[in-house]
């Protein structure tokens, strides 16, 4: 018979993972729409962190967090508009109107919190959820039913937007202008229009991201994401483009970080190697991304501006 | 007419001679600059050192300039050279991560002084003095006040990088707890970053799950550890700064660095002619280290009297940290 004390350290490693893999999670899968349709934004991280600090000073003046998160997926919004209008109509390159994109979101996010705030104020948190009966269950309650609602929000989305690449013809139409733009615009379909439309939801997405992080977290600092839109595009690779591969990568970064955390917790790790371990999550991504990007193709008009007639 | 002449002339190279000395012994301000890894409002490691820089201001006129949030050290480094190109007269890289950059870049400007931390290196370099804190002395007296409170008979610690002032404060934090109480459970996480909020958060869910009742962590990232320890209402003992604002009913105390301590020995050398070559420390003793109990926390007075015996035993010389890894 396996030991409660063991069992109460899985569950809590697996729902740590679940809570770790949540900003990844939804920040690829807006990076994901965007791919799709053709449009590559490395500039996710800074999307978050503007969305994250959108999100905790709304918290900070209001005290709620659903407005919290309404504000960033609305400063998402404004930044998806901002980036289709450089790449689509400016034409301008992706991957360094990207980094340019990053590198705003990283000194506004920090500007702003510098002139607004100042020195890091709590903020209300989520609370978690109770589900009658399912959150009480033994086991599976803690691990799956007693998240935040932003938890819930993510991993809903992952059959809602498979649904909408799949069986929509939204989703088609992005899945087309992401592999052959002329044919798609020999058929009426405005590739700059649905271009565009995946931008924004992906950068709103990305907001949200941060926002989640914000508020799960209860404080704002310089940098919060430490980085994390950078995985999350590596996400979308890993997850081959498809909403539920992405989910499958996020859940694998972030149980591996848990894994990491609690062997740490108990020694299992040696100190000395303490530094070493922490690098694993980014060890397993990169050795998966080898194997994938072997295996799937990524959308053919991928970074490619499209110019009718040209 | 000529005598007048020779004598104004004279007037005027002595004054051109005399006035910067005299305006050094009047206070002319001292032109300091501060490269620091975090936002200088952290709550933590950066704001510590702006916080002792300021306090010198109170008395001695400073220009100071800082750039901070500098987690990358190309940056900082490009900052610091900046600096001293600028002729700034003192120039303090404030991280274990800058160690490298300093030593390729003090020598080339050899009438800068530069000063870093924490370490104990000076790399043989005329200009350049180190500093450090005794970091462990406050993580002492907090690791016996924790393992006094604990009720589980566990304590956590999340740290950055097993470096610097970091490693002495875990290690001081774990043997003072193991004096108070050699059966309990002092855990220690290091998660690898000194800038990962959210890891930090879910390492402090880690020791909770795991049966810890009291938390302590050093570095910028600990923010998400204090927010998750006051989910739960784990007691939490702060260091480099007052962290009480950040969670008024679970900061039981902190240890919070003095640096102006170190920046006037420092100062007061430059104007001796001395631009480096130094150590320098903060600790108790020298009230470099002081513990500021959070008055909102209702801690046990017996707990408190115990914390206060072991900062005068630690003064005194009659307790030891043990600053070893345990």
């Amino acid at each position: 018979m396996v030991d409660s004390f063991a069992v109460l350290i899985i569950v809590s490693t697996i729902a740590s993972g679940i809570r770790l893999a949540t900003p990844f999670l939804l920040a690829s899968l807006g990076e994901a729409l965007g791919q799709r349709s053709g449009v590559l934004n490395l500039g996710v991280d800074g999307v978050m962190l503007i969305g994250a600090f959108g999100a905790y000073y709304t918290v900070l003046q209001t005290n709620n967090p659903y407005l919290g998160l309404l504000v960033g997926i609305g400063v998402g919004v404004i930044m998806g508009v901002f980036y289709g209008f450089i790449t689509l109509y400016l034409q301008a390159e992706q991957g360094v109107s990207g980094i340019g994109i990053y590198l705003f979101g990283l000194g506004m996010s920090d500007l702003l919190f510098q002139k607004f705030v100042g020195t890091p104020r709590p903020i209300l948190p989520f609370m978690p959820l109770h589900f009658p009966v399912l959150s009480d269950l033994p086991v599976v309650g803690e691990m799956l039913f007693q998240h935040s609602i932003i938890v819930y929000i993510a991993f809903g989305l992952v059959p809602v937007m498979g649904f909408i690449l799949k069986h929509t013809t939204y989703g088609l139409n992005i899945r087309a202008i992401g592999e052959n733009p002329e044919a798609a615009d020999s058929l009426g379909v405005s590739v700059t229009a649905t271009r565009y439309s995946a931008i924004i939801i992906g950068n709103s997405l990305a907001g949200l991201a941060g926002a989640a992080l914000a508020i799960e977290l209860g404080i704002f600092q310089q940098n919060l994401t430490n980085a994390m839109g950078f995985i999350a595009i590596a996400l979308v690779y890993f997850g081959a483009w498809s909403p539920k591969g992405v989910m499958i990568g996020s859940l694998v970064f972030g149980l591996v970080q848990a894994i990491v955390l609690q062997c740490k917790t108990f020694g299992v790790i040696p100190r000395s190697a303490s530094d070493l371990a922490a690098m694993a999550p980014a060890i397993i991504t990169i050795l998966a991304l080898v194997v994938v990007a072997k295996r799937f193709k990524q959308p053919s008009a991928l970074t490619k501006p499209y110019v009718r007639g040209s | 007419m000529r005598k007048l002449r020779l004598c104004l002339s004279a007037l005027l190279v002595a004054a051109m001679v005399i006035a910067p000395a005299t305006l050094m012994a009047a206070g002319k301000a001292l032109r300091v600059a501060i490269i620091a890894p975090s936002a200088q409002n952290d709550l933590a490691f950066t704001q510590s050192i702006v916080d002792g820089i300021k306090a010198i201001q109170k008395e001695r006129e400073i220009e100071l300039a800082i750039t901070d949030g500098t987690f990358i050290v190309e940056d900082a480094a490009a900052a610091i050279r900046d600096y001293a190109k600028k002729g700034f007269d003192l120039v303090i890289a404030h991280g274990s991560q800058y160690g490298g950059s300093l030593k390729e870049i003090a020598p080339d400007f050899p009438e800068t002084a530069f000063a870093w931390g924490t370490s104990a290196d000076t790399f043989g370099l005329a200009n350049v003095s180190s500093y450090e804190a005794a970091s462990d002395e406050g993580g002492y007296v907090m690791g016996v006040m924790a393992a006094a409170m604990s009720k589980k008979g566990g304590v956590g610690v999340i740290g950055p990088i097993e470096v610097g002032d970091a490693k002495l404060y875990v290690n001081g934090f774990v043997n003072g707890a193991k004096a108070q109480n050699p059966k309990i459970r002092a855990k220690v996480n290091y998660i690898g970053s000194f800038s990962d909020v959210a890891l930090a958060a879910e390492a402090a869910k880690a020791h909770m799950a795991a049966g810890a009742d009291v938390l302590t962590g050093t570095a910028q990232m600990v923010v998400g550890a204090i927010g998750a320890a006051r989910a739960k209402r784990v007691p939490w003992f702060g260091t480099q700064a007052n962290q009480t604002s950040l969670a008024p009913e679970i900061v039981v105390a902190s240890q919070v660095y003095k640096w102006e301590v170190v920046l006037k020995q420092i100062i007061a050398d430059m104007d001796k002619g001395v631009k480096g070559g130094k150590k320098y420390g903060i600790n108790l003793a020298n009230e470099g280290i002081v513990i500021e109990f959070n008055d909102g926390y209702k801690l046990d007075p017996a707990v408190k009297e115990l914390g206060m015996k072991t900062i005068a035993g630690i003064k005194d010389g009659s307790i030891k940290t043990g600053n070893a890894t345990p």
